[in-house]
Order: C-alpha cells, then sequence, then structure tokens
C-alpha cells in the first residue's frame, strides 16, 4: 500500500488543493453559523459571570477550579500534536507526515488560541489580567516569578508566537502558489502574506533552514510548556497533583490528545475536500500505529501513577485514588480508563484501522476520553483533600458548560476559516513527496512536472510551488 | 521615570519579594487554642463576622459551600457507638469542636503560587492578603491544605447589608469586591491600631494590648493570641508549657501527656497557631 500515488501530476496537487479554498458550499455555512452560535452561548455566559460573580458557575469552597482549568489543559494538550507532526516527524524524516501537517499546525494554532482564553475566563477580576505579565511599574511591582500561573503566562505566549511562526513560514511557498491563482482580495491578501516569493534557489535556501530551525526550536518548547502546565498541579502540595511523573504524564496525555484530534479532522477533511489522493489510507494507518503507541505510554504513567501513590503510603494521596475509583466521580473515572486504555486497542486491528467510520469515531472517543482525564486531574483533589470539613463533592453549572462547549465552537470557527483562506494541505511539500516516491520508485521524476492542461491565459504560470528536486537546500527549482 | 527606578532600586527588583518570608521579624503574632476549654457556642464566629465585614451569604449559597466563614467551628463526632444498622447524621453526644482561623503559616503554601504575588509574609509574621493585588486565580485557595480561604464568589455588598444593616459595617477595614480572595487576618486593623498607639507612647506593644476579634469574644478563653517574639506573653509560655516550637515538622516532646500540638505539622507549612488536644472520659 502506497502513501501516495506517485504518478499525481504537480498542477493536479495545485488545482486539488486550491479548489478545496474556493465556493464554499452550503453545508460549510451551516457549519460556520453553528459554531458561531455555540460561541454565542460561551460568550453570554461569561458576560454573565463577569457582571454577577463566579459564583454562579457553580465553583465553591474547595472547588476553586474546575472545568475550565480541565479544559484549558485539554486544549494545550491538542495544541502538542501539530508540533509532533510538524517538527518531530519533520526532523526524523518521516515523509508521510507532508499532506497532512499543515492542517495539524493550524490545529496547534488554534487550541493554543482556544486555551489561552481559559486561565483568563477562570479569573475572578479578568479585568486585571496584565498583572500577571511582568510590565515595568512605577511602583516596582512585579508578578510572583515562583508562581507556575505566571510561567504559564509566558509558556503559552512563547508556543503561541512559534507554533504561529511556524505554521506562517511552512505556508510561505503554497501562498505564492494562491497568489498566483487567486483574484480581488485574495490577490492582496496573498501577495501581502507572500512575501515576495519567487522561488529561487537563495529563497528555497533560506526557507529550508528557517524551518528546520524552527521546528528544531519548537520541540523542546512544546516539551516544556505541558511541562510548565503540569506543574500548576505538581508543584502545589494536594494530594494527587503532587506527583513526580506529572511532566510527562501530561506530555504523552498532549500528544495523545492530539494524535486523535488528527484523525478526526483528517477524516473530515478528506470527506469534505476529496483529499482521497492526498489524505491515504496508509496515511490515516500510519497515524493511527502512532496514536497507539502513544496511548500504551499513556496507559503505563497511569499504572506507574497509581502504583507508586499505592505503595507509596501516602495516606492522604491515597485516599484521593481511592476516591476516583470508588467515589463520586467514578463513573467518569472509569469511562476516562475506558476511552484512554481500552479503546485505542482498536487502532491495533489492521481491518478496523483501515475503516474510516470506526476511525472517526474512536478518535472522538479517544478525545472524550482525554477531556474526561483532565477533568479527573483536577476535581477529585479539590473534593478529598487533606482537610476533612471541606469534602465536598459538586456538579459543574450551565455557566460552565456552556463556555467548555462555545470553545469547541471557536476552535471549529477557526479552523473552518482557516481552511477556507489557506491551503488545508500543503501542496509543496506533497510534491516534494510525490518526486522522492518516483525516483525512489526508479521512474522518471520530470513526467509530472508537465502541465495536463492548457493553461488559460488569465493564470500565470505557477512560480511558488516547484520545490528544488531533490531534498538537498540549494538545488534550483523546476 | 520607571526605567531610571529599576536602575537605582536593582537589587530589589531582582529581588522580587522575599524568600520564604521575613527572617528580622518585628512580631511573630500567634495562638493557641485550648480544645478542652472549646464548647462550640459559634461566638468567635459571629464576632468575626461582625468585625470583618463578612459576606453572609444566606441559606441556599452557604449549602453550595460559598460561605464566607473566616472563623469557623467545625465539628466532629466520635464513632457513634449505636446498634448495627443504626445511624444519626449528627448524633446527641460525642461532638468535638475545632475552631478553624487562617493558621499564618511560616511556610505558607499559599504565598509562592500566587502569580501576582497578592499574598505575601509581611515583617509581623502574618500571612497577609492585598485585596487591591489579588485577580482571583484561586491558587492558593487550591493549595492551601486547611481551606481556610475564602473567595467572592459575589458582590456581597449588593445585598448583604439591606438597609439599615449597612450602618454595623467595620469603617477600619473594606468591604471587598466580586473576585477576590480573602482569609482571616487575626484582625490586623486592631493589630495596626495597637502598633500605632505603643509608638505613640514609645513604648513596645505589651501582652494583651491587642486581641482578635474572637479571642476578645471567646468566653471561655480558650483561644490565646500574643507576640510568639515576646517571652513574657502568656501565648509564648503556652508553647513552652506544651513544647511545641516553631520551624519544626515534628515535636520532640519530654512528656507524652502534653497536648500541644499543629495541624498538618508533617506538611511542613509551619503553622503560628497550636492546637491542645482535647482530652476526655470516652465511657459508653
Amino acid at each position: 500500500m502506497k502513501d501516495i500515488n506517485e504518478d499525481i501530476k504537480w498542477a493536479q496537487i495545485n488545482k486539488d488543493v486550491l479548489r478545496s479554498m474556493e465556493n464554499p458550499r452550503m453545508g460549510y455555512w451551516v457549519a460556520v453559523a453553528t459554531c458561531i452560535a455555540m460561541v454565542g452561548c460561551a460568550v453570554l455566559a461569561e458576560i454573565w459571570q463577569y457582571r454577577y460573580g463566579m459564583g454562579y458557575a457553580n465553583l465553591n469552597w474547595p472547588h476553586m477550579w474546575d472545568l475550565y482549568i480541565a479544559t484549558f489543559i485539554f486544549w494545550i494538550g491538542m495544541s502538542h500534536s501539530g508540533t509532533l507532526l510538524s517538527a518531530i516527524l519533520h526532523i526524523i524524516h518521516a515523509d508521510w507526515r507532508k499532506p497532512i501537517y499543515r492542517f495539524a499546525e493550524a490545529m496547534t494554532t488554534f487550541s493554543l488560541m482556544t486555551a489561552g482564553l481559559f486561565p483568563l475566563i477562570h479569573l475572578g477580576r479578568l479585568w486585571n489580567m496584565y498583572w500577571v505579565l511582568p510590565y515595568v511599574s512605577d511602583r516596582g511591582i512585579w508578578p510572583n516569578f515562583r508562581s507556575p500561573l505566571v510561567w504559564d503566562a509566558f509558556a503559552i505566549g512563547t508556543y503561541l508566537t512559534s507554533s504561529a511562526l511556524f505554521l506562517f513560514i511552512g505556508m510561505i511557498p503554497d501562498l505564492a502558489i494562491c497568489r498566483d491563482n487567486a483574484r480581488g482580495w485574495r490577490k492582496k491578501l496573498y501577495i501581502a502574506l507572500s512575501l515576495g516569493w519567487r522561488g529561487d534557489d537563495r529563497q528555497w535556501r533560506n526557507f529550508r533552514r528557517t524551518y528546520l530551525l524552527m521546528a528544531c526550536f519548537l520541540i523542546p518548547l512544546a516539551v516544556s510548556v505541558h511541562s510548565i502546565v503540569s506543574s500548576d498541579f505538581a508543584m502545589s502540595i494536594m494530594p494527587g497533583w503532587h506527583i513526580t511523573t506529572f511532566p510527562p504524564y501530561f506530555v504523552a496525555g498532549a500528544l495523545y490528545s492530539g494524535c486523535a484530534a488528527i484523525i478526526t479532522l483528517f477524516v473530515l477533511l478528506r470527506y469534505f475536500f476529496r483529499f482521497e489522493e492526498y489524505m491515504t489510507l496508509s496515511i490515516l494507518e500510519k497515524t493511527c500505529k502512532l496514536t497507539f503507541a502513544i496511548a500504551m505510554v499513556w496507559t503505563y504513567l497511569n499504572l506507574i501513577e497509581f502504583a507508586s501513590t499505592w505503595y507509596g503510603h501516602d495516606v492522604a494521596a491515597k485516599e484521593v485514588l481511592l476516591e476516583k475509583f470508588y467515589g463520586p466521580y467514578a463513573p467518569y473515572f472509569w469511562m476516562m480508563m475506558f476511552c484512554g486504555s481500552v479503546m485505542p486497542f482498536a487502532l491495533a486491528f489492521r481491518k478496523l484501522r483501515r475503516h474510516i467510520p470506526t476511525m472517526f469515531v474512536v478518535s472522538l472517543f479517544l478525545n472524550l476520553g482525554m477531556w474526561l482525564e483532565r477533568w479527573m486531574i483536577v476535581t477529585p483533589t479539590l473534593a478529598n483533600a487533606y482537610h476533612p470539613i471541606a469534602f465536598d463533592t459538586m456538579w459543574p453549572s450551565m455557566i460552565q458548560w456552556a463556555i467548555v462547549f462555545g470553545s469547541f465552537g471557536w476552535f471549529g470557527l477557526l479552523f473552518l476559516v482557516f481552511v477556507k483562506v489557506f491551503p488545508s494541505v500543503s501542496m509543496y511539500e506533497v510534491k516534494e513527496m510525490v518526486y522522492h516516491r518516483r525516483t525512489a520508485a526508479g521512474k522518471d521524476p520530470e513526467v509530472v512536472l508537465h502541465h495536463p492542461h492548457r493553461r488559460s491565459d488569465d493564470e500565470p504560470e505557477p512560480s511558488g510551488g516547484t520545490p528544488p528536486p531533490s531534498g538537498t537546500p540549494g538545488l534550483e527549482g523546476a | 521615570m520607571s526605567l531610571q527606578n529599576i536602575l537605582t532600586n536593582w537589587s530589589q527588583y531582582r529581588k522580587g519579594h522575599e524568600q520564604g518570608g521575613f527572617h528580622d521579624y518585628e512580631h511573630m503574632w500567634g495562638m493557641a487554642v485550648d480544645l478542652n476549654k472549646c464548647i462550640g457556642c459559634n461566638a468567635c464566629s459571629v464576632a468575626c463576622y461582625a468585625e470583618n465585614n463578612l459576606g453572609i451569604v444566606g441559606k441556599d449559597r452557604f449549602e453550595k459551600g460559598q460561605g464566607m466563614h473566616w472563623m469557623r467551628i467545625e465539628r466532629y463526632w466520635d464513632e457513634p457507638n449505636l446498634a448495627p444498622g443504626v445511624s444519626e447524621e449528627f448524633p446527641s453526644r460525642g461532638a468535638s469542636f475545632l475552631p478553624m482561623m487562617c493558621q499564618q503559616c511560616n511556610a505558607a503554601t499559599c504565598e509562592p503560587v500566587c502569580p501576582v504575588a497578592a499574598t505575601y509574609h509581611t515583617p509581623d509574621g502574618l500571612n497577609a492578603q492585598v485585596y487591591n493585588r489579588c485577580i482571583g486565580s484561586r491558587y492558593c485557595s487550591n493549595n492551601c491544605p486547611y481551606r481556610l480561604r475564602y473567595f467572592n464568589f459575589y458582590s456581597y455588598y449588593d445585598w448583604s447589608w439591606p438597609e439599615p444593616l449597612n450602618m454595623q459595617l467595620n469603617p477600619d477595614l473594606s468591604v471587598r469586591d466580586k473576585g477576590v480572595m480573602e482569609k482571616c487576618t487575626f484582625c490586623v486593623q486592631r493589630i495596626r491600631v495597637a502598633k500605632d498607639t505603643a509608638r505613640r507612647e514609645d513604648r513596645k506593644v505589651a501582652d494583651g494590648d491587642v486581641y482578635p476579634a474572637c479571642v476578645q469574644t471567646c468566653p471561655t478563653d480558650a483561644l490565646v493570641f500574643g507576640d510568639m517574639l515576646d517571652p513574657e506573653s502568656s501565648v509564648t509560655k503556652l508553647w513552652k508549657a506544651h513544647q511545641v516550637e516553631l520551624g519544626k515538622t515534628k515535636q520532640h516532646k519530654d512528656n507524652e501527656e502534653l497536648r500541644g500540638y499543629r495541624i498538618f505539622e508533617g506538611l511542613n507549612t509551619d503553622p503560628c497557631v497550636m492546637y491542645l488536644e482535647r482530652v476526655r472520659e470516652v465511657e459508653v
């Protein structure tokens, strides 16, 4: 089974991808309207909470954090997939990532843009949020650099900036193709964004170097970002939070939910944009195998966390663990274990891996499991910490649910805008992949370069999308 | 000019705020609570509400866990010795009371986690909360093992003190708005007055110059308050008598009969409140 059809013409690739950006159908507008409605729910809930106080979120005295922080970790986690696919797989030369990394990177940026909202929404005094940043003040007031929440602000800010830059840089050659084929406002937009890309040797050389540099920078950054998020919990003294394995556990969980989300979006894009030629079953299978491996790492880290808590004989931590097993949150806990550790075994079977509807449903369940995981990290500890008088269970109010619900709408909205404004499959990298596969198969790579149709007059020579014929930087573009 | 300020006071900026609290304390306010004497009358709690303008949240919200009782009397029951299969939620005997106020930990877990340093250690050995600086991230409360921090979930001044109850609000301290964390301060406004008076009279604050509202109100003198840096103060003497010392995670006692202990001492929070264990005959 091939990852991609090697005989596909380069012009065909341009055509297919550019087609996906045109003429939104009715379904697209329905999806946009749904997302806006979801965001609207969240905005109304937030206005209410802002005006009348956090009490309406049903937060109470031991439960100072709840769904907001859980969903924050969920979205941060999801952002790790783009880095994994683009940066890590780029560095290890796994070229099957090429048709699918673009939307994964977009997912990274957008889920960070969603995640970043939650720490703000959960603040009691949202209007003073900038106090977390170290701006120069005459009164000499700084934030508390010992607080993991301040680290969070830096980590998310850095990660958002660099992942957005990474997404943009990787898109420049494709934006040039769009520029050459666009009219009207799109033309102006792509002219500005493609930064004068002509596809000459020097530009390719600089481009490759920058892209590699960004990839190398992003990998440790992504790992550190989720480690820092985990230190919100690991740095506290609360039982069930103060756990040494939290940083790797969070990073594994992040990659896991990110991969699951990639499968979901893969299926959706493949179906709606008819990207069957590019998002092939073989690539889906590879993604599924990767997800399975990460799921097993996650399961393992879960089990050693239980074991170390159990044998550690820290009474309070043990009780929190038992409360997770039997307590009021047990249904959610076991659902998380089922979705996170049992469902991924569906990915272990070749037959199921190749069945797209199954994979779609499984990936949704995996992400449900990962969302529940974050909730089960935050809430049971608050419900059963040290002081018995404060043992309490709490059910989040509609305000919290509406904001969590709306965050999915916000993410969806950003993504929907993205797929119609930017190419969601990397054209130049797919061409590169086709080229390499042809060379490897011993076929003449020149054949695919020729344009199958006569070019119309108003469609100028595409200048952007042709990478150098080999992986070595600096060779003349075709 | 800000930049000038940074350059001239660089060492101060670099330090951020104090590492692990102050080391040259002016005072070290502490407390001792004799559980033998506590009768669970809740007068301390009422006094605290009156003194500190605590929001009265109403029954529904209190049941939801949104109460603001800085000083709370916790009730615990002995294992009810009833017939098998019979249980009472509130048995008629075997109750114990535990008055809990902010323990003013010297290694407070709430302090390092606040993103804006709204809670910090004062030279008085108090764990202070700066309402104006608080942005309501609520991390401090999550990291307090005693769960002694209370959050303003609503703007209580809208409805908490209807006319003419607003006239009884204490003018010595502010009414907090929604979105701000608050907690027991050992009645810092009273400590402030006592220190100012003592300075005007050119003397040191003497033992008995200042009491928090709860201590003043306690009908059985179960609560003892004072400066633990003053060797003559009654609180210091009590701590000494029960061989409880600050800065330890475990107390070594010559006499097993001594009743003093600090809550969650093993977590190394180093609280400034000592409890004297309740001793009684448990007859069946």
